[in-house]
C-alpha cells in the first residue's frame, strides 16, 4: 500500500515537473523556432532559413538600440553596484540607530509598480526641464537598479563572520589590508550577483526607458516595441533568440568569473 | 622572567562587569590555563590580552612593554579562535602564510617557513587544500600553525578544543602540550573544562564572577583548594560543616552534627588556624574515601565513619556509592580494583564503614557558600543541603 502511494505520488511530481517546464519554455521554443521560419508573417512553418539574422545585422536602426542598450545596462550597473556597495557598508553597523529607518526607504522602491517609477521620473525630468535622452535613461536606470544591488550586497554582508576580521588583526593585519584582503573577497559573490542582477534589470527595461528617453534614444526594448507596433515581427524573433542565448551566456561566465576574481584578490 | 603581567585589569559592559580587579603574572614558557564556568570572564580577560577589548582599569604589560592600549596588530600576541576562523577562500598554506605576507617577508622564506609550521601540525600534504575541505580537527592544527608562524611571545588559545569530540579532544590535548614544548613559548589557555585544565597547565587559575579565585598548579588547586568555589568547581567533593572543638600543630579536631541527632569528631588538616568554637566547612573528594562492610583496624591518622548504603551506581571506571550517616550524604568513588576489601560486593542498603586518611579531610578557609550562584548551588546537590544545614 506505501509502495503503491509513494509510487503515484512520484508520478504526480512528475507530471507537475513538466507542466512547469512546459509553461517556463514552449513560449521561448517556439520564438526561437519561428525566428528560423521562412515566412513574413507566423502562420506556419514555410521552411528554414538564415534570411532574418542576416537583415537583422544589416538594419542599422537595431545596432544603434544594441549599442545604446549595451552602454546603459554596463555604466548602470557599475554605478548601482557601486553605490550599492557602499551603502551596504555604510549600513552595516547595527549600532547605528537610523539602520532600520534607511533600510526600509532602500527596499521600498522594490514594491513600486514600474509605471509608478517611470511617471515619477519623466515628471521630475520635465519638472527640472532636463532634455531626456541617454542620461535621463540612465539616471532612471540606476534608480531602480539601486535597490537591488543594496539588498545583495548587504545580504552577504549580513553573513559576514567577523572573528575573521579578529583573527587577520591579530595576525599582524590593518584595516585596509583586512578590507581588501578577507572583506573585498568574501564580498565578491554578492557584488558579483548584484552586478548581474543590475544588468539584466537594465537590459530588459521597457516601461521606466519609456517614460524617460523622449525621442531618439532608443534601447533594444523601447525599439522592439516599435517594431512590432509596426507589424514586422520576424527580425525580431531572431533578435530575441540572440538575446536568449547572451543572457544564457553571462549565466555560465558567472561562475568562472567569480572564481577567477576571488582568486586574483 | 615574568611575560604577561595583568595589574588590577577591570572591565564592565555598561553595568555589567566582566572583569573585576585581576592581577596576575604569567611567568615566560609557562602553560597558563583560566579555568571558569561560562560568563566567570575568562574569555574577556583573554580578549584583553590579544588586543580585541580595551580595559576599562588597570595595565597590561607583554615582557617591559605596557601594551594596554595597544592595537591587536601591534602585538606580539596571537591567538586560536573557539572556531578557529581560519579564511574560507584562501588555500591552507594561504592562510598559515598570512601572517608573513603582512611582513613583506621573500617568497622562498615564507614557503620555507610555512612548510615547516605544516609539518609541525603534521599537515604538510594538504597545504592546497581550502578550510571547508578539511575536519575540525585539522582546523585546528592549521589554526595553531598560521599563529605561530609569527613567532609570537605569547600564544592565546580560546576554548581551542570545545568544538571537537572527546576522543580527538583528548588527542588534541597532548599534541598541544607538544607542540608547547617543542615551541618553548607561553601559552594561555580558557577552558570551562577542568579536566582540560588539569591536565595541561603548569599553572591554573580558577575564575569566578570576574575575580580570580584561586591560581596555582593544578594539584595545588584540586588538594588544596582555598574556597567553596574552587573545591566545588574543580573535581568533585563533599562538603561537611562542624565546629572546631580543638586546635594542633597541624590538625585540629571536628565536631559535626550528622543531622540526625547524633554527631561524630573528625581530624581535619588546614592551611591557616581557625579559632575554636568556629563552625568551619571542609572539603572531602569521594575518591579518596575508602568502603568496606568489616571494620578498619583503628590508627591515629585514619578519619572511620558508619553510614549504610543509600544507592550505588556503576559508572564503568569506577562506581560511586551514596552512603548516609545520620542525614548527611556521603559520595564515595570506588575503583573496580580485582583486589577487594570484601569478598562479596557490597549492597543496598548495607552498613558500612568509610575510613580516609585525615589529611584528606581538608578544611576551607573562605566559608562563604553565597559565593556560588543559585544555578551552581542548585547544579550541587550536595551544596544546597550543606546551606540548609548551615542556616538551621
Amino acid at each position: 500500500m506505501r509502495v503503491f502511494s509513494r509510487k503515484w505520488y512520484k508520478g504526480l511530481n512528475l507530471t507537475a515537473f513538466s507542466l512547469v517546464m512546459a509553461f517556463l519554455y514552449i513560449p521561448i521554443l517556439i520564438l526561437i523556432i519561428f525566428s528560423f521560419n521562412n515566412s513574413r508573417i507566423i502562420a506556419g512553418w514555410q521552411g528554414f532559413t538564415f534570411k532574418y539574422y542576416v537583415l537583422l545585422f544589416q538594419n542599422t536602426a537595431i545596432k544603434e538600440a544594441f549599442r545604446n542598450t549595451m552602454l546603459i545596462a554596463l555604466l548602470s550597473t557599475l554605478i548601482s553596484t557601486t553605490l550599492g556597495i557602499l551603502t551596504a557598508l555604510a549600513l552595516e553597523n547595527k549600532h547605528f540607530s537610523g539602520r532600520k529607518g534607511l533600510l526600509a526607504l532602500i527596499y521600498t522602491p522594490l514594491v513600486i509598480p514600474d509605471i509608478l517609477m517611470g511617471v515619477s521620473l519623466a515628471l521630475l525630468f520635465n519638472f527640472t526641464r532636463v532634455n531626456t535622452g541617454m542620461i535621463t535613461v540612465l539616471i532612471a536606470h540606476v534608480t531602480f537598479c539601486i535597490s537591488y544591488t543594496v539588498i545583495v550586497v548587504q545580504s552577504r554582508l549580513e553573513g559576514f563572520d567577523y572573528s575573521l576580521v579578529e583573527a587577520a588583526q591579530d595576525l599582524g593585519a590593518r584595516p585596509s589590508y583586512i578590507f581588501w584582503k578577507i572583506k573585498f573577497p568574501l564580498m565578491m559573490p554578492g557584488i558579483i550577483a548584484a552586478a548581474l542582477l543590475a544588468f539584466t534589470l537594465s537590459i530588459d527595461d521597457f516601461i521606466i526607458t519609456f517614460f524617460t528617453s523622449g525621442r531618439g534614444f532608443d534601447t533594444l526594448p523601447i525599439y522592439v516595441e516599435g517594431t512590432i507596433r509596426r507589424g514586422t515581427v520576424t527580425t525580431i524573433n531572431s533578435l530575441s533568440t540572440l538575446m536568449i542565448a547572451f543572457t544564457l551566456f553571462l549565466v555560465v561566465i558567472t561562475k568562472r568569473i567569480r572564481k577567477i576574481l576571488v582568486s586574483a584578490l | 622572567m615574568e611575560d604577561i603581567v595583568l595589574e588590577n585589569v577591570s572591565k564592565d559592559f555598561g553595568v555589567f562587569t566582566a572583569v573585576d580587579g585581576v592581577s596576575l603574572t604569567i611567568h615566560s614558557g609557562e602553560l597558563f590555563s583560566f579555568l571558569g564556568p561560562s560568563g566567570c570572564g575568562k574569555t574577556t580577560l583573554l580578549r584583553m590580552i590579544a588586543g580585541f577589548e580595551t580595559p576599562s582599569g588597570g595595565t597590561i604589560r607583554l615582557g617591559n612593554q605596557d601594551i594596554t592600549d595597544l592595537p591587536p596588530y601591534k602585538r606580539e600576541v596571537n591567538t586560536i579562535f573557539q572556531n578557529y576562523s581560519l579564511f574560507p577562500h584562501m588555500t591552507l598554506f594561504d592562510n598559515v602564510a598570512f601572517g608573513l605576507r603582512i611582513k613583506k617577508t621573500p617568497k622562498a622564506e615564507i614557503k620555507d617557513r610555512v612548510r615547516e609550521m605544516l609539518n609541525l601540525v603534521k599537515m604538510e600534504d594538504q597545504a592546497n587544500k581550502y578550510p571547508d575541505q578539511i575536519s575540525g580537527g585539522q582546523k585546528q592544527r592549521i589554526a595553531i600553525a598560521r599563529a605561530l608562524i609569527n613567532k609570537p611571545r605569547v600564544l592565546l588559545l580560546d576554548e581551542p578544543l570545545a568544538a571537537l569530540d572527546l576522543k580527538l579532544r583528548q588527542h588534541m590535548l597532548i599534541e598541544l602540550m607538544n607542540i608547547h614544548d617543542a615551541v618553548g613559548i607561553t601559552f594561555i589557555y580558557v577552558t570551562h573544562d577542568q579536566g582540560e585544565a588539569m591536565g595541561i597547565s603548569d599553572r591554573l587559575a580558577v575564575m569566578n564572577q570576574g575575580k580570580i579565585v584561586q591560581e596555582g598548579p593544578p594539584d595545588d588547586i584540586y588538594e588544596r583548594p582555598l574556597s567553596i568555589f574552587s573545591a566545588y568547581f574543580i573535581g568533585e567533593t563533599n562538603f561537611i560543616t562542624g565546629q572546631v572543638k580543638a586546635l594542633y600543630d597541624d590538625y585540629l579536631e571536628l565536631v559535626c552534627d550528622d543531622g540526625g541527632g547524633k554527631s561524630f569528631e573528625l581530624d581535619c588538616s588546614f592551611q591557616h588556624a581557625p579559632a575554636v568554637g568556629s563552625r568551619v566547612t571542609f572539603s572531602l573528594r569521594p575518591e579518596k574515601i575508602a568502603i568496606s562492610r568489616n571494620k578498619p583496624r583503628a590508627q591515629d591518622d585514619i578519619n572511620m565513619l558508619k553510614g549504610q548504603i543509600e544507592d550505588i551506581l556503576y559508572l564503568g571506571s569506577h562506581t560511586q556509592y551514596i552512603v548516609r550517616v545520620g542525614k548527611l550524604k556521603i559520595r564515595v568513588f570506588s575503583q573496580h580494583k580485582r583486589v577487594y576489601f570484601d569478598d562479596k560486593a557490597l549492597d543496598w542498603e548495607e552498613k558500612v564503614w568509610l575510613f580516609w586518611h585525615d589529611t584528606d579531610t581538608w578544611m576551607i578557609e573562605n566559608d562563604a557558600l553565597e559565593q556560588l550562584t543559585e544555578a551552581q548551588l542548585s547544579e550541587s546537590g550536595q551544596l544546597s543541603r550543606a546551606l540548609k544545614r548551615r542556616g538551621s
